[in-house]
């Protein structure tokens, strides 16, 4: 297929299928979690095939637009639309991730200290939390039956600190990457492109290695009250998006391989490299509010 | 609707069922959403007929308790989720484009999706009706912790939100990147059409707010599933803490509903006065204000829940602030008719029925923004009939008022002039007498969300409900003219209105299949 | 009607038109199915400051909204007459104004800031809830309140009253109009006495709840964890009826709250006659006496009645998907310390009713849940077992 050029030479693609297999890939994916959730036994079969959908999916519709853009097809205004895109997206984002800062902010100002007493729940503390003493980190939370008491926190200036040093260099290297392309310094590219990838996953690797230990030696788990909650959703959700950046990555490090790319046309590296930026920056956040603070 | 003619030749593109599953064109696309939006209106007003039938008169006669919260909480979901929201979509996707004289959206591909995710969502919504437990009963507002006692449905009420969240998330990239990107030479921002501005505005609100609404339930949960306690005291939490996220969303989502509609309302008044819209530049910078009080005043929902004295404040004083801006936006309507030459041609008629009843929503939403006051009327029916204002006369009727000014346009037809005054004059008289007497039964007491009341409700009730029968009865008309006009009529011109300014009237009715493949320049 | 109208809903004085109220009525009551109707159409201003005070900003608001609206609605009546095509009239071009569009930016501002003072005003008098005179603290339950009151010791449940209840069961076939009351009743009202500033401590225990009686000029919501105050001050004796304000679940319509106040030496008696009740209540209860089975069957009903059938249902047959059956259950005929671990400490939605229930309570209950229904444990649960367990 070929699509339509109009007379400015704006590229609008023929009918595709592709977004109705990520509807499906996407409803299978959650309409089998939600089963699943709900205990029943199909729901895990329905999340795997949805799952493989979506794989073909993101393959497929991808594919069509890499071999659409490396065949010419897309002239600088669609670039543009394309930059706008990811952009807000990636705004998007940034307010999917304010949701949980928000409710970390919530917590560690208003509701651990009105449950010890504090501003004008005085009656609160004392009818209903007698025992509980307000503090950040959580470590005893008001009902230590039903959420378990925390050992310790995992300090900032331990691997939190590393794992900091390991992103930002990441940032470093993505940039010089980006540099390397634009002057057309292949073997460059490929390198530092490389080098990103290792230390997303030196992350990773670092994060999961903290979260054993968390749960293991230190009591601190999804369940230990809200610290644990906002510690893990946050953190949690980050890893996350660090996971699907490391895999972009490395799609657009296999892409350079195959010579993908042009010094002035390569939006799709950009928009990898603009969104390894913003789990950056997302991690800065955490580890000055979640870590740190 | 019927399709626009295919201009260019498409030798293989799919046809029947495939080619609406599979179309990248802005006007299927609207299509869709439309036939969409117009199909869940009505499963949404069967949910309310079930409801006004429960009321109907005290005791309970036709469901149980738990059946009623289901479809107080399935009806708001379906209305606003289902109809309001794709209904904007759906009259964005048709018009954006021809307005700013773009051959299509921006990224064709992604709006698709943005469609085809709808009725996914929607079958996980919907199919919580037949499971055990029952579909969720928890309000459309969600509150923990009442929503993690919902039974089975629980999971897919939270996954259909997610997913209802990403399509209308990439519906609103889609006519940001349309807007910034795909404008004719010469079309400048202070020239595109209000109804371009208000949208591009929403995308804004939209792109802000939904994430937000996807945080919250995706907490709500973790709480139910994973062991965190973000909604519970007991662990450090604060179930009113759910509330200020929601509302943080909640708030600006209703002006999600309402701004294009001030949108169309901008585009049918000076068509149909033969003038142009008064103070243009201050509608936009109204609706930019509007937008951004709508960021900081979510917790007008919560005056109740025990804020600290300074919160009250703060939230009273920027939520009666909305007053101002909305007023200008009135005001300069009222401007623009003034000195007019004006025609009352269907769309004219619910342009003018919506800012007399929008008005008397945001005066009721005054009222409710005053701190005091609201504490006896939150959670009666004086707030039920505030939103319904809003929402039915405002968002509704600015959507039917879209729906006859430009479906000429869509169809190349003139729908049927006669049946759509009926429709307009029946709605307006029903939808008064269903929505107006729910004010008294608010200051009389009646908390909202319940299915059975006392009896000194009874009067109003049996009103309210007789209007709401016959406010959905007038609705089948309203489908009627529709149908009618899409499959005939007469020959719609290229500029329909004898008032019509703008790149859209300059095409022919229907339009091609690309509006501009070669830009038009703007003087 | 008019018996089954409350006291809270006695005609007030109604500034809102009342003509059109009149026209409404007259209009309808040529179908004499409704004639008789109450057609009541503005708040009413209560029976303490706060509520008063309320009800004054409300009038406020209400008269400048109708003074704008008259004013917008003539403009724009005005237009459609005058500058109708159809008359001739020819448009003119203007399109903008600076100086007009600035005033009506300043008016709309200015009427604000006289609408915000006195709402400030306001705002700050109701949520003073310094100096009182006597604390109560509101439970909200998954359906009814519960009140202590902190100074007098006196606490109790208050459900919604018996005929009521019976009434509004699905289908049950009494005409709600020959109910007193109808929804707004409960078994034992929360007595105040006038007079004196009363501090209102609201919380729950399950999900939220909201403790709402117009008259007062009192609603605040009742949060699980967490304790809101208010207060109210009532200056007439009189009964106040109000509901749950909000969404709580199934039976959110069906948990009223009704105020008796009383003056203060009325109320004195009162709190004598509740201690002395409640002292003879226990005595009667005694858990470490040995109980006979009919006795404890026939608690065990009055408790079963009471508390569990909204959910468990009459029949113990339960709701599907929400309520499990107790007919037949594996744990109501199974091991009996499995059966007095539930309903002590409950499960998910199923509330613990150690803190609520009395020993006694609590053994005749069990007893009466394995003893009927078609169940066939047959044994006989002793207070004192629960009472240790
Ligand atoms: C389209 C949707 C829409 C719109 C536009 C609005 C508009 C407004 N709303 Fe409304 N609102 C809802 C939808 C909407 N609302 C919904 C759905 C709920 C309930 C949610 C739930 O609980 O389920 C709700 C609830 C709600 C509450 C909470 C009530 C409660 O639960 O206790 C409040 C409180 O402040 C409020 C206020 C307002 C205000 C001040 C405006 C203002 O924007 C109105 C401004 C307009 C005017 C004032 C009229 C025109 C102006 C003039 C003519 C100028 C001169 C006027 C003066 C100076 C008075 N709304
Ligand atoms: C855009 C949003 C929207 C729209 C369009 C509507 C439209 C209507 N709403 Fe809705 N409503 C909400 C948003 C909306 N509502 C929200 C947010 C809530 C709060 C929910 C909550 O508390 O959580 C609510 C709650 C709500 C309540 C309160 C329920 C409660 O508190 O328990 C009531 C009660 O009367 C009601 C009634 C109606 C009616 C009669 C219509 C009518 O306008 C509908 C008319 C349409 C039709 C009837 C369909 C078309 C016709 C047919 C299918 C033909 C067959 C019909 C006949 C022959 C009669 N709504
Ligand atoms: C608010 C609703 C509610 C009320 C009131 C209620 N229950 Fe329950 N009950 C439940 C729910 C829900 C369950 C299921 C809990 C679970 O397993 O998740 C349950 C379970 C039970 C069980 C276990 C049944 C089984 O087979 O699993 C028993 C026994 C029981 N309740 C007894 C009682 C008694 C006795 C009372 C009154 C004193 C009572 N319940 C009041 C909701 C309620
Ligand atoms: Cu308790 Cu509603
Ligand atoms: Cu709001």
């Amino acid at each position: 297929m070929s699509g339509t050029h109009t007379g400015t030479g704006y590229y609008l693609p023929d009918p595709s299928h592709w977004p109705i297999t990520g509807s499906i890939g996407l409803f299978s994916i959650l309409g089998g979690f939600a089963l699943a959730l709900d205990g029943h036994a199909a729901g895990k079969a329905v999340m795997v095939f949805g799952a493989l959908v979506m794989l073909g999916m993101l393959f497929g519709w991808f594919g069509t637009v890499i071999r659409e853009s490396e065949g010419g097809q897309y002239n600088s205004q669609v670039d543009v639309s394309f930059r706008w895109g990811m952009a807000w997206f990636i705004f998007s984002e940034v307010m999917f991730f304010a949701a949980f800062f928000g409710a970390l902010y919530y917590a560690r100002q208003l509701s651990v200290p009105w449950l010890g007493g504090e501003g004008d729940k005085l009656a609160t503390h004392q009818l209903l939390w007698p025992g509980f003493s307000a503090a950040w980190p959580v470590l005893s939370t008001p009902n230590t039956t039903l959420f378990m008491q925390i050992k310790e926190v995992i300090p900032a200036f331990g691997v939190p600190a590393i794992n900091t040093l390991l992103l930002l260099s990441s940032g470093v290297t993505v940039t010089i990457a980006h540099h390397a392309l634009k002057h057309n310094n292949r073997g460059l590219l490929l390198l530092f492109l490389f080098l990103t990838i290792a230390l997303g996953v030196a992350f990773l690797s670092l994060q999961a290695h903290e979260y054993g230990e968390a749960y293991r030696a230190k009591g601190l788990t999804l369940n230990s009250g809200i610290y644990g909650s906002t510690f893990f959703m946050l953190t949690g959700f980050h890893g996350l998006h660090v996971t699907l950046g490391a895999i972009m990555l490395t799609v657009i490090w296999l892409r350079c391989l195959r010579g993908h790319f042009k010094p002035n046309h390569h939006f799709g590296f950009e928009a990898v490299a603009w969104y390894w930026h913003f789990v950056d920056v997302v991690w800065l956040g955490l580890f000055i509010f979640v870590y740190w603070l | 609707m019927a399709h626009a003619a295919h201009h260019d030749d498409h030798a293989h593109h799919p046809t029947g069922v495939m080619r609406w599953i599979t179309t990248t064109n802005n006007k299927d696309i609207g299509t869709l959403y439309l036939s969409f939006a117009l199909l869940m209106f009505f499963i949404g007003g069967s949910m309310a007929m079930i409801i006004r039938a429960e009321l109907f008169k005290p005791g309970l006669q036709f469901v149980d308790p738990q059946f009623f919260n289901s479809m107080t909480t399935l009806h708001a979901l379906v209305m606003i989720f289902g109809a309001v929201m794709p209904a904007f979509v759906g009259l964005a996707n048709w018009m954006i484009p021809m307005m700013i004289g773009a051959p299509d959206m921006a990224l064709p591909r992604l709006n698709n999706w943005s469609f085809w995710l709808l009725p996914f969502a929607f079958t996980l919504l919907l199919s919580t009706l037949f499971m055990p437990g029952g579909a969720p009963a928890g309000g459309w507002t969600m509150y923990a912790p009442l929503v993690l006692q919902t039974g089975e449905a629980f999971p897919f009420l939270i996954f259909a939100v997610h997913i209802m969240g990403i399509s209308s998330i990439m519906g609103a990239i889609n006519i940001i990147a349309t807007v910034f990107n795909m404008r004719a030479p010469g079309m400048t921002f202070m020239k595109l059409p209000l109804f371009v501005w208000t949208w591009i505005i929403t995308a804004f609100l939209l792109i802000a707010a939904m994430p937000v609404l996807a945080g919250a339930v995706t907490m709500l949960l973790t709480d139910k599933f994973f062991g965190t306690s973000f909604f519970s005291a007991a662990g450090g939490g604060d179930p009113v803490m759910f509330q200020h996220i929601f509302w943080f969303f909640g708030h600006p989502e209703v002006y999600i509903m309402i701004l294009p509609a001030f949108g169309i309302v901008s585009a049918i008044v000076p068509t149909f006065a033969r003038k142009p819209l008064f103070g243009y530049a201050s509608m936009v910078y109204a609706t930019a204000s509007i937008a951004f009080l709508s960021f900081i005043v979510w917790a007008h929902h919560m005056f109740t829940v025990g804020m600290p004295l300074a919160g009250e404040l703060f939230f009273m004083y920027t939520t009666v602030l909305i007053a101002v801006p909305t007023g200008v936006k009135i005001f300069n309507w009222l401007a623009t008719m003034w000195r007019g030459s004006m025609t009352f041609e269907t769309p004219m008629l619910f342009a003018l029925g919506f800012i007399v009843m929008f008005t008397i929503g945001g005066f009721s939403g005054l009222m409710l923004g005053v701190t005091p006051a609201d504490f006896q009327y939150q959670d009666t029916y004086f707030v039920v009939a505030h939103f319904h204002y809003v929402l039915v006369t405002g968002a509704v009727f600015a959507i039917m008022g879209a729906t006859y000014f430009w479906l000429p346009k869509w169809t190349g037809h003139m729908y049927d002039e006669t049946l759509g005054k009926w429709h307009f004059w029946l709605s307006t008289i029903f939808v008064n007498v269903l929505f107006f007497p729910q004010h008294f039964l608010g200051l009389a007491g009646m908390p909202r969300r319940i299915p059975d009341y006392a009896v000194q409700f009874a009067d109003w009730n049996m009103v309210s409900s007789i209007g709401g029968f016959c406010f959905g009865a007038t609705q089948l008309l309203f489908l009627y003219v529709i149908v009618k006009c899409v499959r005939g009529g007469a020959k719609a011109s290229d500029r329909v209105w004898e008032g019509a300014e703008g790149l859209e009237w300059i095409l022919p009715s229907p339009p091609p299949y690309h509006s501009f493949v070669n830009p038009p320049l703007v003087k | 009607m008019s018996q089954a109208r409350g006291q809270t809903m006695g005609r007030g004085t109604r500034k809102f038109p009342r003509s059109m109220a009149q026209l409404i009525t007259a209009l309808l009551s040529l179908c004499p199915a409704i004639a008789s109707a109450d057609w009541a159409l503005n708040m009413r201003p209560g029976v303490t400051p706060n509520s008063q005070g309320i009800y004054h900003l409300h009038m406020i608001v209400l008269w400048i909204c109708v003074v704008i609206g008259v004013l917008v609605f003539g403009v724009m009546f005005y237009s459609i007459l005058h500058f109708r095509k159809s008359r001739g009239a020819r448009a003119a071009h203007f399109h903008e104004n600076t100086t007009v569009e600035i005033v009506w930016t300043l008016i709309p501002f200015v009427i604000l800031v006289c609408v915000a003072v006195p709402a400030t005003r306001t705002l700050i008098a109701m949520e003073s809830t310094g100096n009182a005179d006597m604390t109560i603290k509101a439970t909200g339950y998954q359906w009814r309140w519960h009140y202590d009151y902190l100074d007098q010791g006196v606490s109790f449940f208050s459900v919604l009253a018996e005929k009521s209840n019976e009434a509004r069961q699905p289908r049950s076939g009494i005409d709600p109009h020959t109910v007193e009351n109808y929804l707004l009743d409960v078994d034992q009202p929360l007595v105040v006495p006038v007079g004196k500033k009363v501090r209102l401590l609201t919380t729950a225990n399950d999900v939220i709840h909201a403790w709402w009686v117009p008259e007062l000029g009192v609603k605040r919501d009742a949060i699980p964890g967490f304790i809101n105050e208010s207060w109210f001050k009532v200056e007439t004796p009189g009964t106040y009826r109000g509901q749950c304000a909000e969404l709580c679940g199934k039976d959110h319509g069906f948990m009223p709250i009704v105020v008796v106040a009383k003056e203060e030496g009325e109320f004195n008696k009162w709190v004598e006659d509740k201690k002395a009740a409640a002292l003879a209540e226990a005595a009667a209860n005694d858990p470490n006496r040995e109980w006979k089975k009919e006795e404890l069957m026939a608690k065990g009903a009055e408790v079963y009645t009471k508390n569990c059938a909204v959910c468990h249902q009459a029949d113990g047959k339960g709701v599907p998907g929400n309520f499990p059956a107790l007919a037949g259950s594996e744990i109501a005929n199974g091991n009996v310390d499995d059966h007095i671990d539930r309903v002590l400490f409950g499960k998910n939605q199923m509330p613990a009713w150690k803190e609520t229930l009395s020993p006694v309570e609590i053994a005749a209950v069990i007893t009466y849940e394995r003893n009927s229904f078609g169940n066939t444990a047959g044994d006989v649960v002793q207070p004192k077992k629960v009472a240790e367990y």
